[in-house]
């Protein structure tokens, strides 16, 4: 006997990141989920990032790894709030992950939080994780053909990063290149070249965050 | 590795469905896999049948349908299916301006059960103990 279905197969998934949502919604924090390939920049990205916020504006952040806590521990010592989560072999963080990690985390004194992704340009791109934004950090040393290789991740991107812009002249970076590959899968996402280690091209991008936060969190001003 | 979680997702999808109709047992599983998800066939069979051991799904057919990624061509109007890695420039003219879509769907299909007389339908809220049993 034929049984029609045609459910997708991630709903189970797709339904937690929903309740996340709403719950990122009710205490008006805006969600990133950061995600890039292992040694990309994420963390000194995020860690630059929390430097260069706006002063009144809250972070938490979110780690995922497969172990360790290293870059949680590098968070914390800027004094921002943050949760590790260690998936233990899993190469991704899923909604179900990231609603465990919630109730570490103080949502309603918070104005944005970053989730790092575990690296991987594969597997997160297929995981709702109740998000508003998707953050793609590539790099130069990765090389400018990722967007060819690893169109699924590129297409739901909001911002494409290309972190350590101080070495493309070193790598002979092809901007144009990595561009076209972005743009065949997704024609208007901004595209940022920056340096984490720098600070090159962080301008953008804070701008781009801000203007993000304020869409959702009214923004404290400290006295 | 990530076929594991999505092998995972696709059985409890299959078995939610099949018990929807009061089946005994799932013959074959049809999916829908986009080819811009990454998703290996023989991985997913692999893991699935480790995890179908013990339910009604135990030893069925995976039979996969790939949904392809569509190329378009601004330049000449071209359009083909592509899979990764992406070439840069159209097959037919030599542009640049290319676009792709479509190739991320991730989905079952339909199931070929033996047993359950109910023409099941994703929208019917039909639970186990509601589903008539043969």
């Amino acid at each position: 006997m034929k049984v029609p279905v045609v459910k997708e197969i991630l709903k189970a998934n797709d339904s937690v990141a929903v309740e996340n949502r709403e719950t990122f919604d009710r205490a008006r924090v805006l969600v990133l989920d950061v995600m890039a390939s292992p040694g990309a920049g994420k963390t000194s990205m995020l860690l630059t990032t929390l430097d260069r916020l706006d002063e009144g504006v809250r972070p938490g952040v979110i780690e995922g790894d497969v172990a360790s806590s290293i870059d949680a521990d590098m968070i914390a010592a800027r004094d921002v709030p943050v949760v590790q989560i260690n998936t233990g072999g899993n190469c991704h963080l899923d909604a179900p992950m990231v609603r465990s990690a919630l109730p570490h985390m103080d949502l309603d004194n918070l104005d944005v939080l970053f989730i790092e992704d575990v690296g991987n340009l594969i597997c997160p791109s297929n995981y709702k994780l109740g998000h508003h934004y998707s953050v793609v950090v590539s790099s130069v040393t990765e090389g400018h053909d990722k967007a060819h290789k690893y169109p699924g991740i590129f297409a739901g991107a909001d911002v494409v990063m290309i972190n350590k812009w101080d070495l493309a002249d070193v790598f002979e970076y092809d901007l144009d290149f990595f561009t076209q590959g972005v743009r065949m899968v997704n024609r208007d996402v901004p595209i940022l070249p920056l340096s984490s280690k720098t600070g090159e091209g962080f301008d953008p991008w804070m701008e781009w965050l801000h203007t993000a936060v304020g869409s959702i969190a009214p923004v404290q001003t400290t006295g | 590795m990530h076929e594991l979680p999505a092998t995972q997702g696709m059985l409890d999808v299959a078995l939610e469905a099949a018990r929807d109709v009061g089946a005994l047992r799932i013959r074959e599983i049809h999916l829908v896999v986009g080819e811009l998800t990454s998703i290996v066939d023989d991985s997913v069979q692999f893991y699935f049948d480790i995890l179908a051991r013990g339910t009604i799904a135990a030893g069925a057919r995976l039979v996969f349908r790939r949904e392809p990624a569509t190329l378009h061509c601004h330049g000449c109007g071209h359009r083909e299916g592509v899979v990764p890695p992406l070439q840069p420039t159209c097959p037919a003219c030599g542009a640049l301006e290319l676009e792709v879509t479509g190739g991320r769907a991730f989905r079952v299909d339909f199931l070929d059960v033996d047993g359950g007389d109910v023409e099941g339908c994703p929208g019917e809220a039909t639970t186990p103990a509601e589903a008539s049993t043969p």
